[in-house]
C-alpha cells in the first residue's frame, strides 16, 4: 500500500485546491468516495488515476497528483459521472477545470489530446469551421502518427465526405478576434 | 409550416453528409422549413470546452446572436449533438443571469438577448404535432426490423441544459422507430459514449466504447442501430469493419448490423430513395437491409 505524506502538502496546495473548487464550482467534501463515476466511466480502463481517486487526491491536499494525472485528457466529457453521483458532484467540471488549469502551467499529461484539440481550435480560428481532412492531416503530422485513418481517407473521398474545397465562414476576421480575444483573457472571466 | 433558424454543423456537408441529406428529406416531407444562419461558425465542440470556458460560450453565441439579428423570433435547430451541446449551454449560461447575459455580448461584440430557445433535430420531430405530420407522409414502414436508438452523451446529458428526454433511459428516438413500423429494442448502452473525437486522439482506448455499444445492442437483438448524431454515426459505422477484424482474430463474432440516422430510417419509410437519403454512402452496407418485402 502507497504511503501518503500529508506533511508534504503546502499552503500553495491548498491554495490551488481551493481554485480548482471554485472554477469547477464543486465542494470537495460533498464526496464520500461510493464509486459511482468511476463504475459508470466509459474511459477509466485506459486512464491512470480513476475519477474517485482523482477526487480523494484534491480532498487531501495532494493538487500535483491531480494535475499532472492523464485522467483529465482521457476523459470524453460523456458526463455519466456527474449525471450519477448521489451527492450531486459535477466531476466532469473537475475534469474540464483540472485539463484547462495543467495546460495554463504548460502540462502536457497526454500530448495527443493536446495537440487534436490545440489543431482543432487552430482550424477555427483560420477559418470559422472545421475542416476535418485539414484537422487529420495536421493531427498526424504533429503527434507523428503519420499514417493513422489514412487508408480511410479514399474511402472518405469517394463517399463525397471529404474533398478539396476548404469551408470557411465569410467574416473570417470576425471568428480571428473572437478566438484570440477569449484566449487571451485565460484566467480572467472564464464561466 | 414550421419553421425554425438551422445550425447545419462543420460535418453537415462532410462526413455528415447522410444526416444532412435525410434530415432535409424528411423535414421537406413533414413541412419543416429551415432557414440557415448567415455566416455561421464552428460551435468549438468539446475542443473549445477544454481550452477555455470563454471560447466555449463565445463561438456558440455568435452564431445565435447572428440568428436573433436576422430572425428574432425563430427558435434554433441544429442536427447534431455535439452543436446542440454547444449552442444549448451558450443560452443556458447566458440566461443564468444579467451579469453572465453581458459578459456573452462582450466577447461576441453584438447584442444578444438570448431570446431563441435551441432544439436537437430529434426533439423537434419528437414533437406530438411533428409526429402527426410524420405519419401522415408514411407511405411504407420499417416492417418491424428491430432497431436499437442509440442517443449518445449530450443530447440527454447534462440533464438541466438538455431535459428533454430521460436521461438514462431516453424514448423520443424510440418512438420515431416505433411510429415508421420499426421494432424498438430495450437495451442498456442508449446513453453510453462512442468515444467522440478520442477515436483520433486515443484511438485503443476509444475502440473498445464502440466494440461494448454493438455487443450490447446485438445480445438485445437489434437488426440496425440509430443515431441522432453525426459524429456517433461515423465512428460507429467507419469503425466497425476494423472492430470486426480484430474479433475474428481473438476468435470472437464479427458483427454484421448496419447503423443509420434516425432520418434515414423516416425516410425510407416515407418512400426515400437509398441515393436520395445518403444510405448508398455508408461504410458498412445498409441498403436492402430494410425492405424485408
Amino acid at each position: 500500500m502507497e504511503t501518503l505524506n500529508l506533511s508534504a502538502i503546502t499552503d500553495a496546495d491548498i491554495e490551488a485546491v481551493a481554485r480548482i473548487g471554485k472554477d469547477a464550482n464543486v465542494d470537495f467534501d460533498d464526496c464520500y468516495q461510493c464509486g459511482k463515476c468511476t463504475a459508470g466511466c466509459p474511459m477509466a480502463h485506459a486512464m491512470d488515476i480513476v475519477p474517485r481517486l482523482v477526487i480523494r487526491n484534491l480532498q487531501l491536499g495532494f493538487t500535483d497528483k491531480a494535475l499532472t494525472a492523464k485522467t483529465p485528457w482521457i476523459c470524453a466529457n460523456c458526463m455519466v459521472c456527474s449525471a450519477r453521483c448521489p451527492q450531486g458532484v459535477d466531476i466532469a467540471a473537475i475534469m474540464l477545470t483540472l485539463r484547462r488549469t495543467a495546460k495554463k502551467r504548460g502540462l502536457q499529461p497526454v500530448r495527443e489530446a493536446d495537440v487534436f484539440d490545440d489543431a482543432f481550435v487552430g482550424n477555427i480560428r483560420s477559418w470559422g469551421k472545421s475542416n476535418e481532412a485539414v484537422l487529420a492531416s495536421k493531427y498526424n503530422l504533429v503527434s507523428g502518427h503519420l499514417f493513422q485513418d489514412v487508408l480511410n481517407a479514399p474511402k472518405m473521398a469517394a463517399r463525397g465526405m471529404i474533398g478539396p474545397r476548404i469551408h470557411s465562414v465569410k467574416d473570417k476576421a470576425a471568428v480571428k478576434h473572437l478566438v484570440d480575444k477569449c484566449l487571451k483573457r485565460e484566467g480572467d472571466g472564464d464561466e | 409550416m414550421s419553421r425554425y433558424a438551422y445550425f447545419p454543423g462543420c460535418s453537415a456537408d462532410s462526413t455528415g453528409i447522410a444526416f444532412t441529406l435525410s434530415g432535409d428529406y424528411v423535414t421537406r416531407r413533414i413541412g419543416i422549413e429551415l432557414v440557415e444562419i448567415p455566416d455561421w461558425c464552428c460551435c468549438g465542440t468539446s475542443a473549445a470546452l477544454v481550452t477555455d470556458g470563454d471560447l466555449a460560450v463565445a463561438l456558440p453565441a455568435r452564431s445565435l446572436a447572428l440568428s436573433e439579428r436576422l430572425n428574432p423570433t425563430l427558435d434554433v435547430t441544429t442536427p447534431c449533438a455535439g452543436c446542440y451541446s454547444s449552442l444549448k449551454s451558450a443560452v443556458h449560461y447566458a440566461r443564468q443571469n444579467e451579469e453572465n447575459r453581458r459578459h456573452v455580448e462582450d466577447l461576441i461584440e453584438m447584442p444578444y438577448a438570448a431570446s431563441a430557445d435551441v432544439y436537437s433535430l430529434l426533439e423537434i420531430m419528437a414533437q406530438p404535432k411533428h409526429k402527426e405530420a410524420i405519419s401522415t407522409a408514411l407511405t411504407g414502414d420499417l416492417h418491424g426490423l428491430k432497431v436499437a436508438s442509440y442517443y449518445g452523451c449530450t443530447l440527454v446529458r447534462p440533464n438541466e441544459v438538455c431535459g428533454f428526454d430521460d436521461v438514462e433511459n431516453p424514448q423520443s428516438m424510440d418512438g420515431l422507430i416505433a411510429l415508421a413500423g420499426g421494432k424498438p429494442v430495450d437495451w442498456a448502452f442508449k446513453t453510453e459514449c462512442c468515444g467522440a473525437s478520442h477515436h483520433i486522439s486515443e484511438p485503443h482506448a476509444a475502440r473498445k466504447l464502440i466494440e461494448r455499444i454493438f455487443e450490447d445492442a446485438t445480445a438485445n437483438g437489434a437488426e440496425a442501430l440509430a443515431t441522432a448524431c453525426p459524429l456517433c454515426n461515423l465512428n460507429l459505422d467507419m469503425r466497425e469493419k476494423e472492430i470486426n477484424a480484430g474479433r475474428v482474430a481473438a476468435g470472437k463474432e464479427p458483427f454484421d448490423i448496419p447503423v443509420y440516422c434516425f432520418t434515414e430510417l423516416l425516410g425510407l419509410a416515407m418512400g426515400g430513395s437509398a441515393k436520395e437519403l445518403g444510405i448508398d454512402r455508408h461504410f458498412w452496407p445498409a441498403e436492402g437491409v430494410t425492405s424485408h418485402e
